[in-house]
């Protein structure tokens, strides 16, 4: 059985408030090679015109996950977990995460598309800050595979 | 500013070299613990030809070495990328992972970096850019 079309449109409630860590910040950092005093110099990230330190560029895909989580636990959403890979990502930032930072993620769906032997479900999730500012959008689609595909 | 940069320049070139505990420790840092980034046996009840990478581990390393060409002249608007082949993590040899990070388009104060990333010969990421803006 394919995707649950009826998906598309759907808006899932809003996901705990993620509180950004300085710590977290940098030990995200650090496993994705991060090199650049911006993501674990505070006056570096201060001396450049931010609050604190910098996230690198992937980092909303942690508070994008809970999200995700959601989705894939929607009863009627026919998503088989163990059949799931990720087809592709994209972030836009209307500014970068800094620590300190209390971001709410809002999952909902684009588009869903029978493939055939596969589907593919492409949501966002939209991150707002504490003053409900837009900060970063994280778009993902899933590729769902069928029964024997 | 943009200091001179033309459409078709490579602005940084990196080779990353990922081994097991590449995975383990981000695993831990995203919170993404599917056994198939760090299990031999689950990957290969799953079908696949090793443990691999995660796809956003690859996505995540790919843009540092524009980030440390970019400094704090300017900050990242946008950034993509689709997920065409898997990395495999071999247990001994782990595997190393080359990112040329190239200028894709220049307009104003704003250039597109596409990034070609190869694992063994082979791009394992499609369409992967990012849209920087200068201050």
């Amino acid at each position: 059985m394919s995707v649950n079309p009826a998906l598309v449109g759907r808006e899932f409630p809003p996901v705990a408030p993620y509180l950004v860590g300085r710590e977290k910040v940098r030990e995200f950092a650090r496993a994705v090679f991060a090199s650049n005093p911006l993501h674990f110099d505070v006056d570096a990230a201060r001396a450049a015109g931010y609050t604190d330190l910098v996230a690198p560029a992937t980092f909303p895909v942690v508070i994008q996950e809970a999200t995700l989580a959601q989705l894939l636990a929607e009863p009627d959403a026919n998503i088989d977990f163990s059949r799931v890979v990720h087809g592709d990502q994209k972030f836009t930032y209307t500014r970068p995460v800094v620590a300190g930072d209390e971001l709410t993620a809002t999952l909902s769906v684009r588009t869903v598309r029978d493939m055939g032997p596969f589907s593919m479900v492409t949501s966002e999730s939209e991150m707002v800050d504490a003053h409900g500012d837009l900060v970063v959008t994280a778009v993902s689609t899933l590729i769902v595979r069928g029964e024997g595909a | 500013m943009l200091n001179g940069i033309t459409v078709g320049d490579v602005v940084a070139e990196k080779t990353f070299d990922l081994d097991r505990g590449s995975l383990v420790r981000y695993a831990g840092a995203s919170g993404d613990f599917n056994p198939i980034h760090y299990r031999d046996d689950v990957a290969a009840q799953v079908g696949l030809p090793g443990v691999l990478a995660h796809g956003m581990l690859t996505m995540g390393f790919a843009i540092q070495p524009v980030m440390d060409w970019l400094g704090s002249r300017g900050r990242v608007v946008d950034y993509g990328v689709k997920f065409t082949r898997p990395v495999v993590v071999d247990p001994v040899d782990g595997a190393s992972v080359t990112v040329v990070a190239k200028v894709g388009a220049l307009l104003d104060d704003a250039a597109r970096i596409d990034l070609t990333v190869t694992y063994n010969d082979e791009t394992v990421l499609g369409k992967a850019q990012v849209q920087v803006v200068f201050d």
